[in-house]
């Protein structure tokens, strides 16, 4: 118990952030989804989808404000949840909604630019969701690795991209997500700027 | 022996303190657990706030008309299966009442569909206001039953009540001046608070060619399934106009106007690239940001291909002989 301060925390994430994909797949066959199942089960897993991902990379920025050590702990496993949310949200269209038109599909990611930002970002995921592991983290070596995971940021902001431009009319809800990427992106960009200085001030108080 | 009081149980069978704790570690962890995985799933749940069938009492208990309606199946009458009448009234456009699918069952309530006044003026030779019972009193109530084709690429089959518009235009006499019908719904934030979000420019307005306003397919609908229209379907009175997408299809006209000029229509305004004054259901040309070549029925699984003016290309197509339907999309 010692070597893992809160044994419990990723374990009650996983259970919890999956609850709402098995309630999908319960309700969606006895028809509790309501008239459109599938339109409803898409909107819910793409929209879950970005909120974990959105989650995930929270973690770092409530460190540097908050100072909790804690988030870092279940960081890969947000990640990974909304990279199954992304997953299912792809299948539920490609396979429920499309029917495996491949046709359609490929005139869909090719041709409608909301539908190539979302695809894109899912592609973009897979190298992330593969890499997740420590011993990919040691293969990589941790700056490469670090490198490589900053394409999370660009993965969710395609995610806004694809919401706002799937919505209709109100963007209300897709910009507050995209407000809230932004606020994370400006507590990293922050960070970095200020170790920048701070390593250029130690240079020049101790010139080499 | 028996008298003997009972033994201390043997050292090994006393938990020792480590385990004890471990124990209580256990129960606690397992608390913590649940607790969070709850609070995780409730978080979800919440944000995720999905569309879900609203509860029966959200479904309106719609009068039955009194009017008898002709029941033989019409020329324009599809027999394809009719959509359940808990969805056609729990799935609906209509952002007056909010964006959500389910909000107009939910809100509409705060519509007053009686008494209500309907102005008929512009270029007609007896413009007038006229209460809706009166409106309707003047004709006999068909019922058609339509395929509605949304825009948002899902349709459903129902059965309206209603009369055809053309039968009014002929009672207030256009003007030889009139080429086409404006149509407007009500304006009142009290009554639809949707409307007190700038998102549209309300109030909601809708327009038709005059030949096309005339066409026997064109209905103002008064009633579905028998009943009167529930507000959240466009309550007291809308159009219908089963070749074109449903956001044509006006709800809550409080005013209709010929005018010498094509109306501007709200969605037009809105977004012009993306809908335009026509709006006939075309599956060759695609709205910007999806493809319009097929649809999904309400209530089925697989998506069936869009026809063209939705099915009704031989009672219409001629309306748009020459026109080039990819620029007057």
């Amino acid at each position: 118990m010692a070597s893992s301060p809160h044994p419990w925390l990723n374990p009650a994430l996983v259970a919890g952030g999956l609850s709402p994909l098995l309630m999908l797949a319960v309700q969606g066959p006895r028809g509790e989804l309501g008239p459109n199942a599938i339109e409803a089960a898409l909107h819910q897993t793409g929209l879950l989808a970005l909120v974990l991902l959105l989650a995930s990379l929270a973690c770092t920025p409530l460190r540097l404000v908050a100072g909790w050590t804690w988030p870092a702990r279940v960081r890969r496993t947000l990640g990974l949840l909304a990279f199954t949310y992304a997953a299912a949200h792809l299948l539920v269209y490609a396979v429920l909604d499309q029917g495996l038109a491949w046709g359609t599909l490929w005139a869909d990611v090719t041709k409608r630019a909301f539908i190539t930002v979302g695809f894109a970002a899912l592609v973009l995921l897979v190298p992330l969701a593969v890499t997740s592991t420590q011993r990919w983290v040691r293969r990589l070596g941790f700056p490469r690795w670090q490198r490589l995971h900053r394409l999370a940021y660009v993965a969710a902001a395609l995610g806004v991209l694809h919401f706002v431009w799937r919505v209709k009319k109100d963007v209300t809800e897709p910009l507050i997500y995209g407000a809230v990427l932004a606020l994370l992106l400006a507590i990293r960009v922050g960070e970095a700027l200020r170790k920048r200085r701070a390593r250029a001030a130690a240079a020049a108080r101790n010139p080499a | 022996m028996r008298d003997k009081p009972p033994a201390e149980p043997p050292s090994s069978e006393v938990t020792p303190e480590k385990t004890y704790l471990r124990r209580r570690e256990l129960l606690k962890n397992a608390g913590l657990f649940a607790g969070t995985a709850v609070a995780v799933a409730g978080g979800l749940h919440l944000l995720g706030r999905k569309q879900t069938r609203p509860m029966d009492r959200f479904v309106p208990d719609a009068g039955l008309v009194e009017q008898p309606v002709a029941k033989a199946m019409g020329p324009f009458d599809t027999d394809e299966p009719r959509t359940p009448y808990e969805d056609v009234t729990t799935y609906n456009n209509f952002y007056e009442f909010g964006f959500d699918k389910n909000d107009p069952a939910r809100l509409a309530h705060t519509l007053k569909p009686r008494p209500w006044s309907v102005v008929i003026d512009g270029e007609v030779h007896k413009p007038q206001t006229v209460d809706v019972e009166q409106l309707t009193s003047w004709f006999s109530l068909e019922e058609r039953v339509y395929r509605m084709r949304c825009v948002e690429a899902w349709s459903m089959v129902i059965p309206w009540l209603g009369f055809p518009l053309a039968a009014l235009l002929q009672r207030v006499e256009p003007t030889r001046n009139a080429k086409y019908v404006a149509f407007t719904t009500l304006l009142d934030p009290e009554q639809m608070p949707g409307q007190r979000r700038a998102l549209l420019d309300w109030p909601y307005t809708e327009g038709l060619r005059l030949d096309e306003a005339m066409n026997p397919l064109t209905l103002l609908a008064t009633g579905l399934y028998g009943r009167q229209l529930p507000n959240q379907n466009g309550a007291p009175l809308r159009l219908v106009v089963p070749w074109k997408y449903g956001f044509k299809g006006i709800k809550s006209i409080v005013r209709i106007t010929l005018t010498q000029e094509e109306p501007m229509t709200t969605w037009r305004l809105s977004a012009p690239r993306e809908y335009g004054f026509y709006a006939n259901v075309n599956p060759s040309v695609p709205h910007p940001r999806w493809s319009q070549a097929s649809e999904r029925r309400i209530g089925d699984f697989e998506r069936r291909p869009t026809l063209p003016f939705n099915g009704y290309a031989e009672q219409v197509a001629h309306l748009y002989t020459g026109m080039d339907l990819r620029r007057f999309y």
